[in-house]
């Protein structure tokens, strides 16, 4: 049975009729294209479904999409600005922070995150920070670089660092 | 060598970036980052039917009957099909093809694909597959290799004997002589758990059916496009050429899709019987039970070695748990012998291999194919050994060390070999002489090599062709664009192709685009595996850059109305030399260079040449390349002595990866690697329980997190290669399979024990360090009480 879904995805409010058990995932890949947001998992194992609900980290995968009802959730596609990356986008392109890439967006949601609550984090908090996200191809070494090299720039240049509704 | 300073993309401005040798950000990384780039589950296709499938609940059992009546009676459903609708078996190795798309007869390991349906919607699926009746007669199902091969075991395949695939046994060299000549004698036995590559992109396919033409098209997560076009024209008995195969962003592979897989053939044979489009999307249950990895080995080696540690002698014998089909399994066990060669020099040889099917998924080629198991056991027995004559471990390498170019006693030839290089490297970056036994109880330092092939210099088709293609197409925008086969599937193939033409061409990386992987556009390429793509499609991009540089000289010097060989090119522009007010800019040159002619298509091939392609004995070619990549590592750990948990700190690694066309490529590929191979070591493990899959999830079975993970150094030698493009070998297998040996040298540092079983889980240090009445044998040694020498 659907029901209408206001939510605000990547900044726009929206209108539409989910099913009741749809979840975040299948709302946003499915309904919404947006498929930058991935599975990589059976649920709750990996991460690369990782969204921002509220600026807060959260497994798509797991999460019902009428739970979220009236919020704002921001996916990988909502990170760039007047189609310039994002400083953490651009730091995990330009260190390597991606290989495959299929982690990529959970690991870029999970450090925006962090990095909205803590400009400035240890390695030990990037490494809580991104305790949930697995990765098979980098060892997580280019990751840990990326994430500080992206603290570094926004620390630079605050205004240009901000999220979308941080 | 570099070319001149010139732009990447108008956002990297600001950063200087050359031809190869340049940390250039990944071609396709802004797609990556962006969520733009497209992985085959999320190809748009909206009137997808949904593919699922049926597997088997049973081990090893008779199919008597399958019922699908009632499933193709489910409204909504629009095709079941069983192993009827394909009577071809498929494989990879051609001489070893023993595998139906959908079981035909026997099912042989739990999961094996049965029947598939594709329907309206999910839930549909979901409901007919219920509604697929089985009858079956089941059959005595073995899970070890020791129970496939008793004399009165049934078999899974009738025509191989004692459920063996395939034996090996080799001698080069006379190992009597050795072992007679040598000071000290040891044998060790080493068992290695089963491993999966567990990359983070599940299995899907999307295969669409145009039945007026009777053409297919599908979009899969291959690493190899070409064996799969070919597997599905055998099986769905149609022409390659009324077959399409589109390799879009892939989530990693590290060997499990250097095979056409099953789903593949069912996405297409679905798809054709509901005369539609099925999208197959397997769960991460379904991409364990496909399997493919690195097999359980149990593993006895001998070495002979001199008073002052020099090797004369090594016999080993491998037997490796197969699964149930043949895949890449008798390669894999050949590449364990022929790979006992090639790192040291060792004047004799012995090895027996032997290859078992058994009732559980079939193992296949995983990142350092066949190579990984042995090089644990051969390096913890080096150790041990020099740790008894009183050598250093880094002493007695250095006394085993090859002179290249060579060739060794089975006929692979060595031609750059920069590991004396990393061995001092890393010796110095570890602190390992001021350090090594000095960290105190509970923290160690150990050290090991390992080496592999930039692929294998004799294809799996013998087909004459070239072994690499690559096309250029130069048109009236002056843009070159790449056409290649070649499969990027996350480890930056495309990056490094483009970088060669670059640098070659001299031009701007905006001029430049690269299409990858769609057997309607570009060239037949074998695929990424065996580490193949940089040495071999590296070679056939340069060639093609020359072949197109040259037609654009041509074009100058006719435009200009000099001889050829005033030319001076520069990339984005052509001068005559002597004359710098006479200068073309790059498209005016181009417009010349189609004078008469039009697009100008350019191709460059490479192939290995018979003398690199193995020895002359049976399965002589494995083994086998023209260049070998070489690993020194250091591993400093820290044990938990309460607790039995084995904390690595910090890895120190260098490459000899011939020349490091992208080095920031180069140190992923490694820190990749060697982490792979920490989590082969201290915690990733299948387990079958009555063959069911017991751990096909990621937390049960457990890769390292980020939390897990060290700080990995890399540091890269330049043996620049004779034959390599630029000198370039491969940078992305040989790092892994020395990391267990270097983590059991340092546990062992750090506690006294040996560990000679993987993974060196907490329980079994644990059993180790707190021996008890009743505990289980722990697969650990005290290190310091040595037997009686031979």
């Amino acid at each position: 049975m659907k029901t209408i879904l206001a939510i605000r995805v990547n900044g726009r409010w929206r209108e539409d009729a989910v099913a009741e058990n749809a979840l975040l995932m299948d709302y946003l890949r499915d309904g919404l294209g947006l498929t930058g947001t991935k599975q990589g998992c059976d649920g709750g194992e990996c991460g690369a479904c990782t969204v921002l609900v509220d600026g807060e980290p959260r497994l798509a995968c797991s999460t019902l999409a009428h739970s979220v009802a009236g919020r704002n959730v921001e996916t990988i596609e909502g990170l760039a600005r007047d189609g310039s990356l994002s400083p953490i986008q651009r730091a995990f392109h330009e260190h390597l922070g991606t290989q495959c890439g299929f982690c990529t967006p959970g690991m870029i949601m999970a450090s925006e995150a962090l990095l909205r609550r803590n400009p400035a984090p240890d390695r030990e908090a990037i490494r809580e920070a991104l305790a949930g996200n697995l990765c098979r191809c980098t060892g997580y070494v280019k990751i840990i670089e990326s994430v500080e090299a992206a603290a570094a720039t926004m620390a630079a240049a605050p205004a240009a660092a901000m999220g979308a509704d941080a | 060598m570099n070319a001149p300073d010139r732009q990447i993309t108008q956002a990297d401005s600001a950063r200087e970036a050359r031809g190869v040798g340049a940390r250039l950000p990944f071609v396709d990384g802004v797609e990556k980052v962006t969520g733009t780039a497209r992985y085959t589950a999320d190809i748009p296709a909206g009137n997808a039917l949904v593919g699922m499938l049926l597997r088997s609940p049973h081990a090893h059992a008779e199919l008597l009957e399958v019922d699908i009546s009632e499933a193709l009676a489910t409204p909504g459903v629009r095709a079941v099909i069983t192993g009827d609708e394909c009577d071809v078996t498929f494989g990879v190795i051609p001489i070893a093809q023993n595998e139906f798309p959908l079981a035909r007869g026997k099912v042989r390991y739990r999961g094996d694909p049965i029947a598939a349906v594709a329907a309206e919607d999910e839930a549909t699926a979901r409901l007919a597959v219920s509604r697929i009746r089985l009858k079956v007669r089941e059959l005595p199902a073995y899970y070890k290799a020791e129970d496939a091969r008793h004399p009165d075991a049934v078999l899974l395949h009738e025509n191989k004997k004692g459920n063996i695939e395939r034996e090996v046994h080799h001698e080069f060299g006379d190992t009597a002589a050795g072992f007679a000549a040598a000071d000290l004698v040891r044998e060790e036995t080493y068992a290695c758990a089963e491993v999966h590559h567990a990359m983070m992109e599940p299995n899907a396919a999307l295969a669409s059916w145009d039945q007026e033409r009777g053409h297919l098209t599908l979009w899969s997560v291959t690493q190899v496009p070409y064996y799969t076009h070919l597997i599905l024209a055998q099986c769905l008995k149609m022409e390659a050429a009324h077959i399409r195969v589109i390799k879009p962003f892939i989530g990693g592979g590290f060997g499990h899709r250097t095979e056409c897989l099953n789903f593949e053939v069912i996405c297409a044979l679905l798809a054709r019987a509901a005369r539609g489009t099925v999208r197959l999307l397997q769960t991460r249950e379904e991409t364990f039970l496909a399997h493919r990895g690195r097999p359980e080995s149990h593993i006895r080696v001998r070495l002979g070695m001199t008073r002052e540690g020099r090797l004369t002698a090594c016999q080993a014998e491998v037997v490796q748990r197969g699964g149930a089909y043949g895949g890449y399994g008798l390669v894999t066990i050949l590449y364990s012998g022929a790979l006992l060669n090639g790192l040291y020099d060792i004047p004799a040889v012995k090895y027996d291999g032997y290859r078992v099917y058994t009732n559980t998924p079939a193992c296949g080629a995983m990142r350092g194919h066949g190579t990984v198991n042995i090089r644990f056991a051969f390096e913890s027995l080096m150790d041990g050994m020099a740790a008894e004559l009183g050598l250093d471990p880094f002493a007695v390498r250095r006394r085993n060390l090859l002179q290249a170019p060579m060739e060794t006693i089975n006929g692979l030839k060595v031609m750059s070999y920069g590991l004396p290089g990393c061995l001092d490297w890393v010796e110095e970056a570890s602190g390992w002489k001021e350090r090594k036994g000095r960290l105190g109880r509970g923290k160690g330092l150990g050290m090991a090599c390992s080496h592999f092939v930039s692929g294998s210099a004799k294809p799996v088709h013998w087909s004459g062709e070239p072994h690499a293609v690559i096309v250029l197409k130069l048109d009236f925008d002056a843009a070159v664009t790449i056409l290649t086969g070649a499969a990027d599937i996350g480890q930056g193939s495309s990056t490094i192709i483009t970088q060669i033409v670059a640098e070659v061409l001299g031009i701007a990386y905006h001029r430049i685009r690269i299409v990858a992987n769609d057997s309607a556009i570009t060239p037949k390429d074998n695929g990424s595996y065996s580490s193949r793509v940089t040495f071999m499609v590296g070679n056939a991009a340069a060639q093609a850059a020359e072949n197109l540089k040259a037609l654009l000289v041509a074009a100058a010097a006719r435009r200009l109305q000099v001889d050829e060989s005033r030319v001076e090119w520069l990339g984005e522009a052509a001068g005559v030399a002597g004359d710098p007010d006479r200068q073309l800019a790059f498209p005016e040159v181009v417009e010349e260079a189609l004078v008469g002619t039009g697009t100008l298509n350019v191709k460059g091939t490479f192939t290995c040449p018979p003398e690199f392609q193995g020895g002359k004995h049976r399965g002589g070619a494995v083994g086998s390349t023209m260049g070998f990549s070489y690993t020194a590592q250091a591993v400093e750990v820290t044990v938990d002595l309460d607790l039995g948990k084995v904390t690595v700190d910090k890895v120190w690694a260098a490459i000899d990866c011939g020349f490091a066309i992208n080095p920031m490529s180069v140190e992923g590929q490694v820190q990749g690697a060697v982490w792979m191979g920490m989590g082969q070591a201290l915690c990733e493990e299948t387990v079958y329980e009555n063959g069911r899959h017991m751990t096909p999830n990621l937390l049960d079975y457990r890769v390292p997190t980020i939390l897990d993970s060290p700080d990995i150094r890399v540091h890269i030698v330049e043996s620049i290669d004779p034959n390599g493009p630029f000198g370039a070998k491969e940078a992305s297998e040989g790092p892994l399979s020395g990391f267990m040996s270097a983590l059991a040298a340092a546990v062992e540092d750090a506690t006294g024990h040996r560990f000679t079983a993987l993974p060196i889980s907490p329980d079994k240090v644990f059993d180790a360090l707190h021996p008890r009445p009743g505990a289980r044998k722990a697969a650990a040694r005290p290190a310091a009480q040595p037997e009686g020498a031979a």
